[in-house]
């Protein structure tokens, strides 16, 4: 069988397209199958998937500001962010945390993990779940207008405080 | 380990045993780790990506499954050795394409194999022969729990793991099952189980990773959401939809059998003439012929040649692989006709 697209070279690469549910089998060579997996990248990587998906439904005014914010341990921006799809490093999950929790529950239907954690961290967590995880979770419920869980964690800060102070 | 020892030895996934291993292939399970602090691979300069592989590297012979293991720096492989292990599913096609500060760690028994600065800095993966997930989960985690004592893993409590991609967020895993289906495709079936598997947010590829076709009758069907569900919950599911398929499998090989023998003995041994006699064949065709056998395999009436040498087969074909045993460099045309010999002498064996 000859590649499709330049009917010279055996087709070696054998492709399925689905274009509006139309079903288009593609048999290529290895050349022409390169140049199309780049058009193909190109045409619709995951990174717009992802980028556009960061952005539906917000207003133009709200995406700007957001653009500039940057992760202050890798130096990537919510802008390279939506440009790449991709993250620079585990801090850009704080930087761009009011943006990414919307677009993780989107994407997994939760923003809750609940699988394992590597035990060091276990402990530190269980440790310093004081105050800067707490306010987290505060900010967290509030974002997500869980009231009555915020004036728990609200009080327990205050508690945590209270106790440091002594 | 010399890259070369590989091609003396099938992989523990190809041996054609374990639960339901005439319908399921392999079991796999992926974990996605990063290393706290460290940029991403992505987004890492030169220095921060070469201080990542050898932060990683360091620690290794301590870790349990990992004493073992030969560690290959991707920059120092040719094009066919890195296509080699593409093509023994030990890395993905993107890992081997841009090569610096990369690597891939592989043990004796092609159980782990770890991907070193692909999208995120530790990719691991656990193959298992036939239907099981769990125990691929058990030797995983063992060796994640094996690895968290020596690095510090980017985690957050609320979110899980962190990784470049916010589609992995959370347990950062991905499992998945080969399935071969043939009855379902004969019986045009296929496409109604894979659409219902979609709605349930699953994924399906080809046999050989992903954005392939899924040639020979073979789907490879994964979760695809990290948060929210743990990893048990997570591999209990796909085991629920596997079991499904594999109900719906046996059933159209039942109706098969009852309604069209002849026809199905005709075509599964017509498929073993051509792969015992041809002396010119494309993978292709090869693929097609070898699913056929394979169910013949399966439904007895193929006696005199084992599943484990058809398994291999499907792998040994392939470019890379025909190149490696030959040693030399081959064009298309010249493959085709290695490939034919290799079949030929491959199933006089058994």
């Amino acid at each position: 069988m000859l590649c499709d697209i330049c009917g010279k070279n055996p087709a070696t690469v054998h492709l399925t397209e689905i274009i509006d549910e139309q079903m288009n089998e593609l048999h290529l060579c290895e050349e022409c199958a390169r140049q199309k997996s780049a058009q193909m990248e190109q045409q619709f990587g995951l990174s717009d998937l992802l980028g556009g998906m960061a952005e539906f439904g917000k207003p133009e005014k709200e995406i700007e500001p957001a653009s500039s914010i940057k992760c202050a341990n890798c130096g990537l921006t919510y802008a390279d962010f939506r440009k790449m799809g991709r993250l620079g490093c585990g801090e850009c999950y704080r930087a761009f945390r009011k943006y990414l929790l919307p677009l993780l529950k989107r994407i997994h239907g939760s923003s809750q993990h609940l699988g394992k954690s590597p035990f060091k961290v276990a402990k530190v967590v269980k440790k310093k779940l004081d105050s800067e995880e707490l306010r987290n979770k505060l900010q967290k419920a509030v974002e997500e207008e869980a009231f009555e869980e915020a004036a728990r964690i609200r009080d327990e800060i205050k508690e945590l405080e209270k106790k440091e102070k002594r | 380990m010399r890259l070369d020892d590989l091609l003396n030895h099938t992989s523990e996934w190809l041996k054609g045993t374990g639960p339901n291993s005439d319908i399921i292939i392999s079991s796999r399970i992926r974990l996605a780790r990063n290393l706290d602090k460290f940029a991403f691979p992505h987004w890492a300069n030169k220095k921060q990506s070469e201080q990542a592989l050898k932060t990683i590297e360091e620690v290794m012979p301590r870790v349990d499954y990992l004493k073992h293991a030969t560690v290959f720096r991707l920059a120092e492989l040719d094009s066919i050795d890195k296509q080699f292990l593409v093509e023994r599913h030990l890395m993905s096609l993107e890992h081997a394409q841009k090569t610096d500060h990369k690597a891939v760690a592989v043990d004796d028994e092609e159980i782990v194999a770890i991907m070193l600065n692909e999208e995120d800095h530790l990719r691991m993966q656990v193959m298992q022969s036939g239907f099981n997930l769990f125990e691929a989960w058990n030797i995983i985690n063992k060796l994640d729990d094996s690895l968290s004592k020596e690095l510090s893993f980017a985690f957050s409590e609320d979110l899980g793991y962190l990784t470049a991609c916010p589609t992995n967020t959370g347990t950062g895993m991905r499992g998945s099952v080969m399935l071969h289906l043939p009855a379902l495709v004969m019986a045009r079936q296929i496409d109604r189980v894979l659409s219902a598997i979609s709605k349930l947010s699953f994924t399906t590829r080809g046999l050989y990773g992903e954005g392939t076709h899924a040639s020979g009758n073979f789907f490879q069907i994964s979760n695809q959401v990290s948060l929210g569900h743990s990893e048990d919950e997570v591999i209990e599911s796909i085991n629920s939809i596997i079991r499904q398929i594999i109900e719906q499998e046996n059933q159209a090989r039942d109706i098969m059998l009852s309604r069209n023998k002849s026809m199905l003995e005709d075509r599964i041994s017509r498929s073993l003439g051509i792969l015992k006699s041809a002396h010119i064949i494309s993978s292709q065709e090869t693929i097609e012929l070898l699913s056929l056998v394979r169910l013949g395999c399966d439904l007895g009436m193929v006696k005199d040649i084992n599943r484990s040498r058809i398994n291999e087969l499907f792998i040994i074909i392939q470019p890379a692989h025909l190149q490696k045993i030959e040693n030399k460099k081959l064009s298309v045309q010249e493959r085709d006709i290695k490939r034919a010999e290799l079949i030929r002498k491959k199933l006089s064996l058994s």
